[in-house]
């Protein structure tokens, strides 16, 4: 069995790579649901059944090229920190996570590709990419899965399309997603009227970690809800179309803030550095609200030197199940609050306070 | 009190509505309510929830008051009305009359147009020349041109033949 932590990338490389428009898009993925022919669905088989589904479906996952020196292992092998870490990467659902005995899941080298089995369908299987890349995500998944389709009998329908547990994912059970950064648009208030009109475009928007959760740190995730009756590149197409758009209200909305109301814009980013580089005691959820503040700043050339990378890479070890991690002993929620106003003031030590005259930030700005 | 719509019937079902600062009242009697799909509160299953109001409605409707049973793996409308989900791929077939009219109000369309397995494909693609080539074959019947219409009817039969290997593949 591979150590999970010794198998991850360590979070200040994650943090460092980077995509097109990653200033705001933080991360494109593209999810495939896909089930076996003539299998009951996760949430009906029972337990053994579910075991011979994970036993016909990891191997067959293990050996596609792609997955070479994965990281593959049941459920029920993964302790709940472990699991804890890996929601918090996005690399699996927190419906997964949930998940013990007859589950499974196959993470490749690069943390571009995991499979998950047996969470609400046999497989639900993803490709993520840095920034705004939505199409490399779909043409890589879309060859996985082809790969995969040789050695596996999937339940296809001609008319309905590849069945899913949940008729809301049938047909091509494809959801496209991309992990945005708006404090512009929450900061100068357009952010619910910008909701609502991806909304009735049918899209679906959401908060950090998916379905039900909060936009924690201003990410919002924006996502396809229909999946029958359109074909995956439109999907993809349309997504991107909305997403250029987003995009180009955020920008505006930092744009004419700094011009329009710049006292508020300095106020809030230097509050949030005095409250992160000098706080003895912060939680997980002020942390990542300060955060995005602070990574703002750094787009609009308020921290000159300093690199967006640090954010990120704060953004994921501040996290809880990330902290407990550096920590060898049980921490409860007040102790690890003291831990993280440690690490995030230490980590501030060589970033200056914020200039009220932006300088343009350095190269990875794209 | 009378249902204010068919102004026939009691009124059993009581709506209030606020818009902006308006109140609005609405008295229904049952069969207008249900007709204009007011239902029950308490009656909410998660399926309605999840799926859109009335989902579990239509597929109970659509059974004709018998419950349904998935032959294969024994799910029933029960079992859909508490998860929104279904049991296994063969559920499709078993609840397909009810989950029409829902995944009409779910989806872009109601067949499915994008990727298809490698192996289905090309009977898929075989298919619709089947289809286009027993049209042409009729009109050619129709118009009376007969050297066309045997020449067609080859064609048919020996795309037939090449594709009825894999049949089973088609479903």
């Amino acid at each position: 069995m591979k150590d999970l932590h010794e198998f991850l990338i360590s979070p200040a490389e994650t943090a460092r790579r980077h995509g097109p428009h990653d200033r705001i898009v933080m991360s494109s993925r593209v999810r495939l649901a896909r089930n076996l022919k003539d299998a009951a669905y996760p949430g009906w088989a029972k337990k053994p059944e579910r075991v011979k589904i994970l036993e016909t479906i990891l191997p067959a996952v293990e050996s596609l090229p792609e997955m070479k020196d994965s990281f593959s292992e049941a459920m029920d092998n993964l302790g709940a920190l472990d699991k804890q870490i890996l929601v918090e990467r996005h690399l699996i659902s927190r419906e997964h996570a949930a998940k013990s005995a007859g589950s499974g899941l196959v993470l490749n080298r690069e943390e571009t590709f995991s499979v998950m089995i047996n969470e609400e369908d046999h497989l639900r299987m993803q490709a993520l990419r840095p920034g705004l890349q939505l199409r490399q995500a779909w043409s890589a998944i879309d060859h996985l899965d082809s790969e995969l389709e040789k050695k596996l009998d999937y339940a296809f329908d001609s008319d309905l399309g590849y069945l899913t547990a949940c008729p809301t994912n049938l047909g091509t059970g494809i959801r496209v997603s991309a992990m945005l950064h708006l404090p512009g648009l929450v900061l100068a208030e357009q952010i619910n009227p910008i909701i609502q009109s991806v909304n009735k475009l049918g899209l679906a928007v959401r908060g950090l970690y998916g379905e039900g959760t909060e936009a924690l740190g201003n990410v919002f995730q924006v996502s396809n809800q229909m999946t029958l009756g359109e074909n995956e590149s439109a999907i993809v197409e349309r997504l991107e179309k909305v997403l250029s758009q987003i995009i180009e209200h955020e920008e505006n909305a930092r744009q004419s803030l700094m011009e329009k109301k710049p006292k508020t814009v300095y106020n809030h980013i230097g509050r949030a550095y005095g409250i992160l580089a000098n706080a003895h005691s912060i939680s997980s959820k002020e942390t990542m609200n300060l955060l995005s503040l602070l990574r703002v700043g750094v787009d609009l050339g308020l921290f000159p030197g300093a690199d967006r990378a640090l954010v990120d890479e704060l953004f994921l070890t501040t996290q809880p199940a990330h902290l407990q991690k550096q920590i060898s002993d049980k921490l409860s929620a007040e102790e690890r609050d003291l831990i993280r106003a440690d690490m995030v003031r230490e980590r501030l030590k060589n970033v200056s306070r914020p200039v009220v005259k932006p300088t343009p930030p350095p190269s990875t700005a794209n | 009190m009378q249902c204010s719509i068919c102004k026939e019937k009691p009124a059993t079902v009581h709506l209030t509505q606020i818009v902006g600062d308006k109140m609005q009242k609405l008295d229904l009697c049952e069969e207008c309510a249900k007709a204009k799909g007011v239902n029950d509160p308490a009656g909410f299953a998660l399926a309605d929830l999840m799926l859109g109001l009335g989902a579990s409605q239509e597929i109970e409707q659509a059974a004709g008051g018998v419950e349904l049973k998935c032959a294969r793996c024994g799910f029933t409308q029960a079992d859909f009305k508490k998860s929104g989900r279904l049991g296994c791929p063969e559920c499709y077939k078993t609840f397909a009359e009810g989950l029409g009219g829902l995944l009409k109000t779910m989806h872009k369309g109601t067949r499915h147009v994008g990727k298809a397995p490698e192996a289905l494909r090309a009977s898929r693609e075989n298919s619709d020349k089947l289809k286009t080539l027993q049209k042409k074959l009729n009109k050619a019947i129709e118009s009376e041109n007969f050297e066309e219409a045997a020449q067609l009817r080859d064609e048919l039969k020996q795309l037939s033949e090449r594709s009825s290997a894999p049949k089973n593949l088609t479903r």
